[in-house]
């Protein structure tokens, strides 16, 4: 039940908004006025490489590294997104990504929340057990993994294959936890109804709990598919074919063949950075919301 | 297999089983039903990709395996007899650990005045999300390009470049000096991940109750004061796991020193999880590189331990 408490106080700064605010208006002190001063810089400071960034890829190739430095080249040109979209890698890479990023969240929000149902609403010989096991995963990190899980790619010839990136990826017990916290606050009457109604199990899970928890679940996909979405190390390790991979592997495997082509190499680090930005920019809230939860729940 | 396991719990029913007393023995059975059929995918995957590895792994620690599964012959704890008096192992932990040490101060600290300054300042709430926590949200890849670039080619890059603003022209090799590499990798790790500190400590500087701040208010508390007195009181058990979180994230790090210097100059940035990919990936030794990664899982076992008992601790307090 202790779980389920932290869950709740978890909920409130999100509802209620700031709780120091108490409604009134701050007063521009001069120390206030300071505090923004230094939020202000540290802000240009954190955006100063983003902005290189955009600024580099706007050059044209040959004005990019002339000294001194400057923000704009001697024009502003889309020479270099051309370039790198006609290659066409990119688009490749993208839409892995994102193939294998939606289908991983799916995946891990599924399995995840039918297993977390199953742990908190139905009794079957050794449930404790298997929880304390699935619990224990917790403390394995995928990493220490990497040996024996690839040779057993080899073995099931998945290597190279989306679903040799996917799979290892879809168990998370973290995720189980969250949601079995979440589901143990969630009062039965509900289901109980349903199934004094005659509503099967299956029926019950999809139409009354699924519905119910969907602030959870959403925390749960904006994690996964964040995680997914940017995971190097795996992806890295078992795909060894180009049209394979994913995005910020593709990007590392031919970050040599770009040579010193700044422009295009800020113009496909724009790219390949943009679509989580982007999404970030419309869902802020509930991502922010979602990475606070399951952020300091899940781990 | 699950009718038979209802039939006996039935009897030991959730206190909310059977609510009000009412005996409808059809709604407590469809308490017991079906349990397995809804944890059967996840432990199939489970029990596949984590379960397996981890086991057979172990198996594999005590072979002379390579990647292609031949040669593997027993070889009882060989591997970790070689691991132990291997120098590389030793250099590799230790650089691990030092990037640790390292990235978790800045990383908690910075995290922490970010979210304090946001907090204090409540506007534009969206501006200090926007740029601190946006590059959390790109792939290590992307970071680690757009930091190499900036600072690589020497004399050219952005850091270079805005340093001769000033009039500085150090010419320091970020990534080729010994003295500085660790340092830079450090620097990018921070700029891209302390937003998640970030956000973390914001959302626990929200849920402090607000009448704290009230009731100190008419005490005649200041600012400094509160800050002392309230706000960082309440932020500790945050603070606790904030911190043994970043020290497991941080003793995993790879993709930095990967992408950015391949763990040189000299090796003296390499990580023990770069020693594991080039013994068992590129130099095919697997039952050895399972072996050295059964000894850096023991280090992050013994670091996850701690944090239960940190867990357990806010769970009382928040139940008080």
């Amino acid at each position: 039940m202790s779980g389920s408490a932290t869950f709740t106080t978890r909920r409130a700064p999100g509802s209620g908004r700031s709780a120091d605010a108490g409604g009134r208006r701050p007063r521009w002190t001069p120390g206030r006025i300071a505090l923004l001063v230094v939020a202000l810089l540290l802000t240009a400071a954190w955006l100063l490489p983003l902005a290189w960034a955009v600024a580099t890829s706007l050059k044209p190739e040959g004005d990019t590294t002339r000294t001194p430095f400057s923000w704009t080249g001697s024009r502003v040109t889309f020479d270099a997104y051309s370039k790198v979209w006609e290659s066409g890698d990119l688009m490749v890479w993208l839409m892995n990504s994102a193939y294998i990023s939606v289908m991983t969240t799916l995946l891990t929000v599924v399995t995840c929340a039918m297993a977390a149902y199953g742990f908190t609403r139905t009794d079957f010989r050794g449930r404790r057990l298997l929880y304390g096991l699935v619990l224990a995963g917790i403390m394995v990190p995928p990493q220490v993994l990497i040996a024996p899980l690839f040779r057993e790619m080899v073995q099931l010839g998945l290597v190279d294959t989306y679903w040799g990136v996917i799979l290892p990826q879809v168990a998370v017990p973290a995720m189980v936890f969250i949601l079995v916290k979440f589901f143990e606050g969630v009062p039965r009457e509900l289901e109980e109804a349903a199934f004094v109604d005659g509503a099967g199990r299956w029926r019950v899970f999809w139409t009354i709990v699924i519905p119910l928890s969907r602030p959870v679940l959403a925390a749960v996909a904006i994690f996964t598919f964040i995680s997914t979405w940017n995971n190097f190390l795996w992806p890295f390790l078992v795909t060894t074919d180009p049209g394979g991979m994913t995005l910020p592997v593709g990007l590392v495997n031919v970050q040599s063949t770009f040579g010193v082509r700044y422009a295009q190499i800020m113009a496909s680090l724009v790219i390949a950075g943009l679509p989580l930005l982007i999404v970030f920019a419309f869902f802020q809230r509930q991502i922010v919301r979602g990475i606070a939860h399951t952020g300091l729940a899940g781990q | 297999m699950t009718s038979t396991a209802a039939a006996a719990p039935a009897s030991v029913a959730k206190p909310d089983g059977g609510a009000a007393g009412r005996p409808l023995r059809g709604v407590r059975r469809k308490w017991t039903e079906h349990g397995l059929v809804f944890i059967a995918p996840f432990l199939l995957v489970y029990a596949l990709f984590l379960v397996w590895p981890l086991v057979s792994g172990l198996g594999m620690s005590l072979t002379s395996e390579n990647i292609t599964g031949s040669g593997g012959e027993f070889v009882g704890l060989d591997n970790y007899a070689e691991a132990v008096r291997d120098p590389d192992v030793w250099s590799s932990l230790w650089n691990t650990v030092w990037f640790t040490v390292l990235s978790t101060v800045p990383l908690v600290v910075v995290g922490l005045v970010l979210a304090l300054l946001a907090h204090q300042l409540r506007v534009v709430q969206w501006l200090w999300r926007l740029s601190w926590f946006a590059p959390f949200l790109l792939p290590s890849g992307v970071v680690c390009l757009l930091f190499l670039n900036m600072i690589l080619p020497s004399g050219f890059g952005l850091a270079d470049q805005l340093l001769a603003t000033v009039g500085l022209t150090p010419e320091i090799g970020w990534l080729t000096d010994e003295r500085y590499a660790m340092l830079s990798i450090v620097a990018t790790t921070v700029w891209w991940t302390v937003g998640f500190n970030f956000l973390l400590y914001l959302a626990a500087l929200q849920a402090i109750p607000a009448h704290l701040y009230e009731a100190a208010e008419l005490d005649g508390a200041g600012t400094w004061k509160r800050l002392l007195h309230i706000t960082l009181p309440m932020l500790r058990r945050t603070t606790g796991l904030v911190v043994v979180l970043q020290v497991l994230a941080s003793l995993k790090i790879f993709d930095q020193v990967y992408i950015m210097t391949g763990g040189g100059p000299d090796e003296s940035t390499r990580p023990i999880l770069q020693y594991v990919y080039q013994q068992g990936f590129t130099g095919y030794r697997i039952g050895y590189a399972s072996a050295v990664s059964y000894i850096f899982f023991a280090l992050i076992l013994t670091v996850s331990l701690v944090q239960p008992l940190l867990s357990r601790r806010r769970a009382e307090e928040a139940a008080k």
